[in-house]
């Protein structure tokens, strides 16, 4: 309490806050507000017309039946990309951890793919898996198997999950190894003295120690998924074939941007931004003051 | 105010004065949606025109495809910086006629600017599509394409097929297509641009109304008509050949080009703008690729009747909601148009790239170079147009839907669904006129003010 004694007045604190206060005004408060007043109306593409609707652009997006498929389609793809994310991220830290030869390039090599912009790494799936130039896409056809995510709706998503997940491994896999590291050795040394296999050591000891890592990387990947793999379906799919990778934020561009509903669009938007704040609640209240860094 | 007042008067006394008064050339920008190679050779259009003259320069700039232009183009409207032409593909027609004060109708422009184009030489396609019904162009008409068949004469062959006499109707293409497959081909039939190739052409082609209102021209009180009995009949034709592994789907919009240009697809239904770019890249080069005019099914009364257009064109648009163009910048769209609208220009474009003449000189200027002699098939795509007699019906003349885009996004999904099995060629039909109507609906609420 003896701190707040250090500036006099409210001139100075405020005049220092001044330059973030702005960039969050200019950048998050007024686009989130031309959202929400966006969504009160109806307009032609090119805004000649206007008409202030209330509510009726929410109640348009929630009765919409194909609204409804795209949310738990979201959930879906969203606990997909997750488990198989931190499955795999779990996996390598566990095997990085250990002292093996090129430890160092290892983990190096491994930390690459999180720098690939999402677009360039759906190419680059997309140049692996395509039907007919991809190489797998080739080979699997040459197999006998009917592979063609452009008109097969589960392998679509199986690809975009796919996709979407090996983005996140790598941030996954530095906070892993970060918390692996982090449990002092004397534990598991006494653990294995006692007798403990390898696997009961791991399973008692180790995951444990790391659940608030692996809890905060949840909630990170979770908002991944939602939010941040537009770029992937985009250049993979668009949503197709049918409706089968179409996911909100998906749903909120081809609206608005393709097919220049801004009304229903910014309504969406105003749910994923609800949405958003839910999560941020979550991850302040339950999970910042548990997690080790 | 009194500017734009001073600007309208003196650009009706002299032509010279008001670039003499600014100096320099009036820059007018132009956004395109066509990657290269027609890219190229549309800017190659601008750089001739900037050369012939020095008063206006025009900008291209490419702007992604054409759904991305377009959306560009919205966006910089509601800016206030909208570039002065804008290419639209035809899909966007119905928006763009709408778009009020917006757009500067082309007769407008015409009128005010004194600058005068021969649209009485324009084919009748192709002036209707971008007119009112009154016959007051809107747009300016350019790259007009209709949708054809292509196909790779070498597998024709290996098939045991006659590379000289390419299917005709439905029934034939299908036989032809189970033979490519029995020959080991993976791919035998594909289309580009499924929902314009495989539902509106086929529409056309068989005066199968897509929307009441005669497809719309007549208002915007339109709504879909694709769940027919004949084009429900169609779908579940295109299911069964696709079960049967002698039709792909090549994925949306312009996905499906490519798969014919590797010579993977040894027949597509395609733009026939399409044409440059598999002459210079299908294995074989341009003796391997034919051409030749839709399928139809002989039992529809009166069918084959002419193909309708698709392609873009060129519309003249204000700056912002409140900003106008001033008479010069009026005068140099004006004059770039009509520099589009000349012969040379018109029939040089045809033949670099196998969109349509869409002038009638431009087309006789062509055929007495004995170019169609030289180039077999190259004139595929104007006689398709005018199959039928050019006796055009009201579900012959073109397509004139608000939110058109996210109509043909819809068709393509239940497409997708049924081709995958997921429903029938009835439900997707009947789900794409229920999904479709919707937006019509809006489309209307919102543009009637």
């Amino acid at each position: 309490m003896s701190q707040s004694a250090i500036f006099k007045g409210v001139v100075v604190p405020y005049l220092l806050l001044a330059p973030q206060l702005l960039v969050t005004a200019i950048f998050f408060f007024w686009p989130a507000a031309q959202a929400i007043w966006q969504s009160l109306l109806r307009e032609d593409a090119f805004g000649l017309n206007s008409e202030f609707v209330w509510f009726e652009n929410f109640i348009e997006v929630v009765t919409d039946p194909t609204w409804l498929d795209a949310a738990f389609r979201t959930l879906f793809f969203s606990a997909a990309v997750a488990a198989l994310a931190l499955g795999s991220a779990l996996f390598l830290a566990v095997q990085a951890d250990r002292n093996i030869r090129g430890a160092t390039t290892y983990k190096t090599l491994l930390v690459w793919p999180y720098a690939v912009a999402p677009a360039v790494a759906a190419v680059l799936w997309l140049f692996m898996f395509h039907p007919n130039i991809g190489i797998f896409g080739r080979a699997l056809n040459a197999m006998g198997i009917a592979w063609d995510y452009k008109l097969n709706g589960g392998q679509a998503m199986g690809l975009v999950i796919l996709a979407s997940a090996w983005k996140q491994v790598s941030y996954n896999f530095i906070f892993f190894l970060a918390g692996l590291q982090s449990i002092p050795k004397s534990v598991l040394e006494a653990a294995a003295i006692d007798g403990a296999s390898p696997r009961y050591r791991f399973w008692t000891i180790i995951f444990p120690l790391l659940s608030p890592t692996a809890f905060f990387l949840l909630v990170v990947n979770l908002t991944y998924a939602f939010f941040e793999t537009f770029g992937v379906i985009h250049s993979l799919t668009q949503g197709g074939p049918g409706k089968a990778t179409e996911t909100l934020i998906y749903r909120a561009y081809t609206d608005g941007v393709m097919n220049l509903n801004l009304g229903t669009s910014a309504a969406q938007s105003v749910i994923l931004m609800l949405l958003v704040v839910a999560l941020t609640f979550v991850q302040f209240r339950f999970i910042e003051r548990r997690v080790h860094y | 105010m009194k500017r734009r007042t001073l600007g309208l008067a003196s650009a009706g006394m002299t032509l010279s004065a008001p670039a003499l008064a600014q100096g320099g050339p009036v820059e007018i920008q132009f956004w395109h949606g066509l990657a290269q190679p027609l890219g190229g050779l549309l800017e190659a259009i601008t750089a001739d025109f900037n050369q012939k003259q020095s008063r206006f320069r025009i900008v291209p700039s490419y702007r992604g495809g054409y759904p991305e232009t377009m959306v560009a183009a919205i966006a910089a409207f509601r800016a206030g910086t909208a570039p002065h032409i804008v290419q639209m593909f035809e899909v966007g027609t119905g928006t763009m006629i709408t778009a009020g004060r917006a757009i500067k109708p082309v007769h407008e422009l015409l009128s005010e600017t004194g600058v005068s184009i021969d649209f009485e030489d324009y084919l009748p396609a192709v002036k209707g599509y971008y007119s009112l019904p009154d016959g007051r162009m809107m747009g300016m008409p350019f790259n007009s394409s209709t949708a054809i068949m292509f196909y790779n004469k070498e597998a024709f062959r290996r098939a045991g097929l006659n590379p000289d006499a390419p299917p005709a109707t439905w029934a034939e293409l299908r036989e032809a297509a189970q033979k490519i497959k029995a020959s080991g081909h993976e791919m035998p039939f594909s289309s580009a641009w499924p929902t314009w190739c495989q539902i509106e052409q086929f529409s056309a082609i068989h005066n199968l109304p897509l929307a009441s209102l005669e497809n719309g021209f007549g208002g915007l009180g339109t709504v879909l008509q694709v769940n027919n009995p004949r084009m429900t009949r169609q779908l579940a034709l295109l299911m069964e050949m696709s079960r049967e592994g002698s039709f792909r789907w090549g994925g949306r919009d312009s996905a499906g080009d490519a798969v014919f240009a590797s010579g993977q697809a040894a027949i597509i239904h395609a733009s026939s703008g399409a044409r440059a770019r598999y002459l210079r890249e299908v294995p074989g080069g341009a003796a391997n690729v034919g051409a030749a005019m839709l399928p139809y099914s002989p039992d529809v009364q009166g069918a084959p009747y002419n193909s309708i257009i698709g392609g873009a064109a060129f519309w003249a648009m204000n700056r912002g909601p409140n900003a106008r163009r001033n008479a010069d910048e009026n005068r140099g769209i004006a004059e770039f148009f009509a520099h589009l609208a000349s012969t040379e220009v018109a029939a040089k474009w045809h033949t670099d790239t196998g969109f349509l003449p869409v002038t009638k000189k431009a087309f006789e200027q062509v055929r007495a170079s004995g170019f169609y002699a030289q180039n077999p098939g190259a004139d595929i795509p104007i006689q398709q147009l005018l199959r039928g007699g050019g006796q055009m019906t009201g579900n012959t003349r073109g397509i004139r839907l608000g939110g058109f885009v996210e109509i043909r996004v819809i068709m393509q999904e239940e497409m997708e669904r049924a081709l995958q099995g997921q429903q029938t060629a009835e439900a997707a039909l009947n789900n794409a006129v229920t999904r479709g109507n919707v937006v019509l609906r809006n489309f209307e609420r919102a543009n009637r003010g």
